[in-house]
């Protein structure tokens, strides 16, 4: 997953950090508002969200991931998290999540790939949990309009002891 | 383990009479402390495969019961199961998942262990008087012996031998493995959470057909028409839920596909189509087939008393942690050495269902967890798994045998829970 296939593409003028940041922080306000339509537009069609099982991973393909989506399984997850059928998301968990310490990871033309910290908590069952990520974020200009080519989620404990989660990181 | 129970003249079969169990065996603390005694120590406990210790100073951490061991392979390549405990003052002597050594060195005193667990260095020794016999304090080693690659341990030196143990299911495991295609089956992987429930829990789940089209409806209506109809098992005859002696159980969903090697008018579904003409590239057409059909996992689920499962095309492993809180490894597997497109197809199958992400994992979880709240209500309820009583045919072995969506696995789990609980 490198910004290559993006290069090629016309350029379209530079991102800046502050523009990446409001993004990833409309990102987490969509994501706790469960408004998962409005999260799936958000998408170029050809990214990939996912979230590796080991928190340094690189290789994807050839190694299980906790989550690894296309186009179509982002759209069956939303189908199976707003479905109203899938009983750990119904009722869903609340989530509040912060999103902090940007970082430039790599800057190009129509392209940024931004670094951040995620803290989520999720109340459900009158227990709380919390949830640590490092978050990588792959931003794109397409007809003026910044998306999400891929997203990388590195929670902390990735390869610990989870909890089911029925939510979107 | 000490062979005391803490509660010698408890009447077990009270709690657990054949098609109903009491509700406090989910929560009760002595109770557990006594499966851990009477069950998880003196059986034959799952602790890894033989592909997570590939080469001579590999180990792996792992548990049987509560207890924490190590996995290791030694210069000779033999395999040994330790207890993770220094024998000075208890230090655990590796916190590592994997990897690979040459000994254990506690980083308290520095005793240094020997992959086999035999105690090689005592810093400054002469602080010992001459009394003092290394031979003594290697780390507790226990029972080892493996079936099909499947690596199990046992605190009992009296233990029947495994494949006594395992008895009628060895079958089944032999059938189970030809998910390699003919390959060597291998870990690739494992998902782990945790749920706050008991552990019972979870080992009747495996052999629950009975909640699939129930919980796992968004699972379903993710599939393909023709995937979700080969997954509609429920309502069909010709599945069913054999008892295996020994408290294990196997539920066949797909008897289609008891044996991969069968070949005879099977056709490859559409969702594999793509991956077999990748594979023609390289391969015969036979071998194409063989591969694609290993690439779907087998169609059951086997059950083994008291913590595996080798399940459709994946290990599920659990980990009593209390009463009320257990853990599970749910162990994804590859064919070594075998293609990758055949490889990544089996990944992305694995990480759709299982996981806290998944498909049905969290759904699972959830609904185990929905039955360890729901305990707190009406103790004096049993809980019923009598589903299928009177309707189950003789099977193999002399054996009941229920239809697909049949509690007989559960009944089998809790028959042999009972006969070990009172001995
Ligand atoms: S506790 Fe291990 S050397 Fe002292
Ligand atoms: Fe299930």
């Amino acid at each position: 997953m490198t910004g290559a296939e993006v290069m090629e593409r016309p350029i379209e003028g530079d991102i800046s950090l502050r523009e990446a940041e409001e993004f990833i922080w409309r990102e987490a306000d969509i994501l706790d508002r469960a408004d998962y339509e409005a999260w799936l537009a958000l998408w170029a069609p050809e990214g990939r969200y996912v979230i590796p099982l080991k928190p340094e991973a690189t290789d994807f393909e050839n190694t299980l991931n906790i989550v690894y989506d296309d186009a179509q399984m982002r759209r069956m997850r939303v189908e199976r998290l707003s479905g109203g059928f899938a009983i750990s998301a119904t009722p869903a968990a609340r989530t509040i999540r912060l999103a902090s310490r940007f970082v430039t990871m790599e800057a190009g033309p129509g392209l940024i790939a931004v670094r951040s910290a995620m803290h989520l908590t999720e109340d459900k069952f009158d227990r709380q949990r919390v949830f640590v990520a490092n978050v990588e974020h792959r931003l794109v200009r397409r007809d003026g309009a910044l998306m999400i080519r891929d997203k990388v989620v590195r929670m902390i404990n990735a390869d610990g002891v989870l909890t089911s989660i029925s939510y979107l990181f | 383990m000490s062979a005391v129970s803490s509660e010698p003249n408890r009447d077990y079969a009270a709690l657990s009479r054949g098609d109903r169990v009491r509700t406090t065996i989910y929560s009760d603390p002595d109770l557990f402390e006594t499966e851990m005694e009477k069950i998880f120590g003196r059986t034959w406990v799952w602790v890894a495969h033989t592909s997570e210790v590939p080469e001579k100073g590999s180990f792996k951490r792992s548990w049987v019961g509560t207890q924490p061991v190590i996995v290791s392979r030694d210069r000779k390549g033999e395999l040994h199961v330790l207890v993770n405990r220094c024998r000075h003052r208890a230090a655990t002597v590796c916190e590592h998942d994997s990897g690979r050594t040459s000994s254990f060195q506690c980083p308290y005193h520095g005793w240094g262990y020997a992959l086999d667990g035999s105690l090689r260095g005592v810093p400054y020794s002469e602080g010992y008087g001459e009394g003092f016999d290394k031979s003594q304090f290697g780390l507790r080693r226990l029972k080892v012996a493996t079936y099909a690659g499947m690596i199990f341990a046992s605190f009992n030196e009296a233990v029947e031998p495994l494949e006594d143990f395992l008895g009628h299911a060895r079958v089944w495991i032999d059938l189970f493995m030809k998910q390699g295609g003919g390959f060597p089956v291998k870990a690739a992987g494992e998902h782990r959470f945790s749920f706050p429930g008991n552990w019972k829990i979870q080992l009747e789940n495996t052999t629950d057909a009975y909640h699939f089209p129930v919980v796992h409806k968004p699972f379903l209506q993710s599939l393909d028409a023709q995937t979700e109809e080969m997954f509609s098992f429920l309502g069909e005859d010709d599945g069913f839920v054999q008892d295996l002696g020994n408290g294990h159980s196997v539920m066949v969903m797909m008897p289609e596909l008891i044996d991969l090697d069968a070949d005879e008018g099977w056709q490859i579904p559409a969702r594999f189509s793509a991956l077999a003409d990748q594979l023609r590239e390289r391969y015969d057409e036979e071998q194409v087939r063989r591969i694609v059909k290993a690439v779907g996992g087998v169609g059951f689920n086997l059950n083994l008393f008291p913590n595996a499962a080798c399940s459709l095309s994946f290990f599920r492993i659990l980990r009593p942690v209390s009463a009320t809180e257990t853990h599970i490894r749910h162990i994804a597997l590859g064919m070594e050495g075998g293609p990758p497109e055949a490889n990544q197809m089996r990944l992305r199958l694995h990480e759709h269902f299982q996981g806290p992400m998944g498909f049905g994992s969290p759904d699972d979880a959830e609904v185990w967890e929905r039955v360890q709240r729901g305990t707190a209500g009406g103790p004096d309820l049993d809980i019923l798994v009598n589903r299928g009583e009177g309707l189950e045919k003789q099977g193999l072995h002399g054996l009941p045998r229920g239809d697909v969506s049949a509690e007989t696995g559960m009944r089998a789990a809790y028959a042999m829970w009972e006969r070990m609980m009172a001995q």
